[in-house]
């Protein structure tokens, strides 16, 4: 792709490049969806009312990349939900009194969903049946470490995610932190082009005297990392652990990763856009309540809403998702 | 189109060398699956003093046969091409179960319109997911997913909560016994063989499994893509309607929840089954050998008397290891 685009652009007209209308969908989807909040209840635009607005943002952004880099890779993680919820029930249950513990089952689980990665592309398996299988694997972990919802994160976690940064709500400062990070290591790294191409084109790279191997696994390793992440902060927010708190980030996951500009071939993902993506579907059923949807027709309107945004890239003629 | 692999891949030469007998046998995974459920269904009874073989095997087709109607949706889609896959499976259940069971006020006279409605709501829920599809040109998973919410909103708006009681005539259809044997799991056996013919013989399954196979070789032959996929699309929506309102006889009416399960087992059953998720490829058959598989599992390990959490571990552990042990289809 990034060849053709840059030979494509170079007409000049008044009217915005494809690509740029592109990236710039998921930014329009989140400010018309702050402009109607705004429209109906204008003290929510302050800084207490976005931290609010937000807050369970932060999770599902990190939840979000982890998808993201499988996705990169044209496979899919089906289980990404489940392991959230793993996480949040490790740290409730054990973060505080034995940390040690913690880390060592915290390590263990990122291990393992390495190895179950590893497995998938040495033999090229389904990604979509494993995932679902390991799905299983990670919501029985997490019952038998804590079969009803409970336990207590430390404090200092707590803490942390009720500090109050300075000129921007927490969500928003980690929204931009994550989407630089994210776009830096992806987008405009040396390396990152390596990453990618192991999804674009796994041969071309192997060619190119890159190891794959290499790059597989830090994505695997990242991907696990970033999920570790969303838990641990979810459960900081939530205070405690539920196996059953997150089944919703999987597909609200992929959603997001679509939304951002990614597709499913492998390769084509962007981090900025998957962040973006992730605030704005957080926001739908928020932008649902101000406007009064009835909560039995909650769900249908979020559906409606991911037609309408995605309907978008239709209109200005992008490229088959 | 075949893209010849030249990736090294060293670690997998093992494995694949130690199964290179059971690759050669056709459709190999398919028949695993029938191995191991009868395994597993020696295993329980074998564990209750060889007491309770017939009842086992009897509760393990009953439900297995909900799982093969909608894994056998699944499977046309699957088939229909890389990346298609229908995961409002569990909502259309739900919505046409709503639907017909609250116009038929549980009357028995009723049960054919109502069975007619169901099938309706699958077909038009069906063509809906593929209008999604090929007008916005939404990854399919990410249209049926955004319909399923549509779906399920008004499953809620017509039934809320509740459970809408089935008509008689059909709780007893669905648990009755000629000669002690069950015939709603033999009408279900009779559409899987239906199914296995018009896969193999008719020009709608030859289509599918060419489009399947190959996108542009087939539009590039003359066969109308869209409306194959349409027709399967359509065709997946009907299964699930269908076993959306046997499951409500079954289960004593319907409920918001009742097809939740059934997203995972619909596309489990089809690649445990010995189906490519590439696509191209259709088993039928297979597909009972994968339901069994997971019944008696679950029958299994109630058996055992083991916790949610161990049950729910050891089921996910089983299904990857049959996915990465199997010998794998051409197509994967």
């Amino acid at each position: 792709m990034p060849e053709a685009a840059i030979l494509n652009s170079g007409s000049h007209s008044l009217w915005p490049r494809r690509e740029t209308l592109e990236t710039a969908l998921p930014f329009l989807a989140l400010l018309v969806m702050l402009g109607i909040i705004f429209a109906v209840r204008p003290t929510v635009f302050s800084y207490f009312g976005l931290t609010l607005l937000f807050k369970l943002a932060i999770p599902l952004m990190f939840a979000a990349l982890s998808q993201m880099l499988i996705i990169n890779l044209g496979e899919i993680d089906l289980s990404n939900g489940a392991f959230v919820g793993l996480v949040t029930c490790i740290v409730a249950v054990y973060l505080e009194k034995a940390p040690g513990h913690a880390v060592l089952l915290l390590v263990g689980t990122v291990l393992v969903y390495v190895a179950v990665g590893w497995l998938i592309s040495v033999r090229k398996l389904p990604s979509i049946v494993v995932t679902l299988g390991m799905s299983f694997v990670w919501l029985g972990c997490a019952i038998i470490i804590l079969p009803a919802p409970g336990g207590h994160s430390p404090a200092w976690l707590i803490d942390a995610m009720r500090w109050k940064p300075p000129l921007m709500p927490l969500p928003l400062w980690t929204a931009l932190g994550i989407a630089v990070i994210g776009h830096w290591a992806l987008k405009s790294s040396s390396y990152g082009i390596v990453l990618r191409g192991a999804g674009a084109n796994p041969k071309s790279v192997a060619r190119a005297g890159w190891s794959l191997v290499k790059a597989r696994l830090l994505l695997y390793a990242g991907a696990a990392l970033l999920a570790v992440i969303a838990g641990l902060f979810l459960s900081g927010i939530t205070t405690s652990g539920d196996p059953n708190v997150a089944p919703g980030y999987t597909m609200l996951g992929v959603g997001a990763v679509i939304l951002g500009g990614g597709t499913f071939n492998g390769g084509v993902v962007s981090p900025i856009g998957t962040v973006v993506g992730a605030l704005t579907l957080s926001l739908a059923s928020s932008v649902l309540s101000f406007l009064q949807v009835a909560p039995v027709w909650q769900i249908g309107a979020q559906g409606l809403i991911l037609f309408l945004v995605l309907a978008g890239r239709v209109l200005i003629g992008g490229r088959r998702l | 189109m075949i893209v010849p692999d030249t990736v090294p891949r060293g670690t997998g030469q093992p494995l694949k060398g130690s199964l290179k007998i059971l690759s050669r046998l056709r459709g190999a995974r398919g028949a695993l699956g029938f191995a191991v459920a009868a395994l597993l269904w020696i295993a329980t009874f074998a564990y209750a003093g060889g007491q309770g073989a017939g009842a086992t095997l009897s509760t393990a087709l009953a439900f297995a046969a909900f799982g093969v109607i909608v894994g056998t949706g699944q499977m046309l889609v699957i088939a229909s091409g890389s990346g298609n896959f229908d995961l409002s499976i569990p909502s259309v259940m739900t919505l046409a179960a709503y639907i017909s069971m609250g116009l038929m006020h549980g009357q028995d006279y009723r049960l054919a319109g109502g069975f007619a409605v169901a099938l309706a709501v699958g077909a038009v829920a069906g063509a809906l997911n593929f209008l999604a599809i090929a007008a916005l040109r939404l990854p399919p998973m990410i249209a049926t997913l955004a319909w399923s919410f549509v779906f399920q909103s008004l499953a809620m708006n017509l039934g809320g909560e509740a459970t809408i009681k089935p008509p008689a005539l059909l709780s007893e259809f669905t648990v009755f016994r000629l000669g002690g044997v069950q015939v709603m799991p033999l009408f279900v056996m009779a559409m899987t063989a239906v199914m296995a013919v018009v896969v193999k013989r008719t020009v709608f399954g030859r289509h599918l499994l060419a489009i399947g196979q190959s996108e542009r070789g087939a539009r590039l032959a003359g066969i109308h893509v869209t409306r194959v996929r349409l027709y399967s699309y359509m065709l997946c929506g009907i299964a699930a309607a269908v076993a959306g309102f046997l499951l409500s006889g079954f289960t004593g009416g319907a409920a918001l929840n009742m097809g939740d399960t059934y997203m995972m087992e619909s596309v489990a059953v089809v690649v445990l089954g010995g189906a490519s998720v590439a696509g191209g490829e259709a088993n039928p058959i297979g597909i009972w050998g994968a339901a069994l598989f997971f019944n008696l599992l679950a029958i299994l390990l109630n058996t055992f008397g083991l916790d949610a959490g161990v049950r729910l571990l050891l089921t996910g552990i089983m299904v990857v290891l049959i996915v990465a042990v199997a010998p794998r289809t051409a197509g994967d």
